[in-house]
């Protein structure tokens, strides 16, 4: 028996054709589909005080930190995460330790935690945040508001298990 | 009269965003230290105006060699001004002051002010060491006009960025006049020509 159908031509296009496919990428390995986890923002962690403790309220409050926590890949959320919030306000300079507080995210994987005013420092309005559990890696946020008049500002994070 | 006009307009040029500063809301949650280094940069910015105006003999009463000492003064001042921005912040925030001389700071206006402060210093060093140019005074002042230029627009795209205690508009008037002032006192002195390749044609 011939196997007739296979001339050296043949091979070689057929070859060069799946080389030449792999190669410009239209052929991906299988991946772990959905939410990307949340990179750490630069400048992030400046100013970050580790084990700052939970609080119902930083200082007198007036201005809203919110946001989500979820899990990278399926982008479920994540219940009782602890995210430390910190930043220049009315009250107090990002160094100080009553500029920091921590809360929970709920069940429904949100947060929200109310503190003074945010104002701009540095020359920028931005608040600070961070996941620093020991579940997931670590994450550092540095949102900027689009206003220095504004009195909420939001942040989210998706984690990657630790 | 124009002279005195020039005297005036320059005051006024630096005079207005500086009271503005001093007034800003900002200050009021601001301990004394971050409030000095702000405004040190203030005043380094505002002394920019006068460097190529009093070296170019553009200020009347302060002409020829009382300009150029003058210059030599307003440009000791303006190191001093930047030392006390950058140590001012970096009490207010090492991070932040430690990022921006690394280049990894998220502000994008940064890094135009730490090279306007590497600038500043090594017009500086130049102005002290000019006499042990000899000779080659040429290329001394086509060294410092180079570093003035670098000075200047890192200046300016550095504080114009900045949302702090200046009034965005007579910040923006400002930084107008002293690019103005270094071009005009770069065109009067047709610094280019220094250049040995354009010399030659």
């Amino acid at each position: 028996m011939t196997i007739s159908g296979i001339t050296r031509r043949k091979v070689m296009t057929t070859g060069s054709a799946a080389l030449l496919t792999a190669a410009s990428g239209l052929i991906v390995p299988a991946r772990a589909a959905g939410v990307a986890p949340t990179p750490s923002m630069r400048g992030g962690s400046n100013n970050y005080r580790p084990g700052a403790s939970i609080v119902d309220r930083i200082g007198g409050g007036g201005f809203w930190m919110t946001g989500t926590v979820r899990r990278a890949g399926d982008g479920a959320p994540l219940p009782g995460q602890r995210i430390q919030i910190w930043a220049h306000t009315t009250e107090g300079h990002e160094r100080d330790w009553d500029s920091h507080g921590a809360t929970l995210t709920d069940a429904n994987g949100e947060f929200r935690l109310e503190m003074p005013q945010i104002v701009p420092a540095f020359g920028q309005a931005h608040g600070h945040l961070a996941y620093d559990g020991d579940a997931f890696d670590t994450v550092f946020l540095r949102p900027l508001m689009a206003s220095a008049n504004d009195t909420s500002l939001s942040a989210h994070f998706v984690l990657q298990p630790a | 009269m124009q002279g005195v006009m020039l005297w005036a307009a320059s005051l006024v040029a630096i005079a207005v965003p500086a009271a503005f500063a001093l007034t800003s809301p900002l200050l009021q949650w601001r301990d004394p230290v971050y409030i000095l280094a702000g405004f040190a940069g203030v005043v380094g910015m505002a002394l920019l105006l006068f460097q190529p105006l009093l070296v170019g003999d553009h200020m009347p009463g302060l002409a020829g060699k009382r300009g150029r000492l003058a210059h030599r003064v307003v440009g000791a001042a303006l190191v001093l001004a930047v030392v006390v921005h950058v140590v001012g912040l970096w009490i207010t925030s090492p991070p932040d002051v430690v990022d921006a001389l690394l280049f990894l700071s998220p502000t994008p206006f940064s890094a135009w002010g730490v090279i306007a402060m590497w600038a500043v210093f090594a017009a500086a060093m130049l102005g002290v060491l000019r006499r042990r140019m000899g000779s080659r005074l040429r290329l001394w002042r086509m060294l410092h006009s180079a570093l003035a230029v670098v000075i200047v627009l890192g200046t300016v795209v550095h504080a114009v960025q900045i949302q702090g205690t200046m009034e965005p508009v007579s910040k923006g008037i400002l930084a107008a006049a002293i690019l103005l002032a270094l071009g005009r006192v770069l065109l009067d002195r047709r610094v280019w020509a220094l250049l040995p390749v354009l010399r030659q044609r």
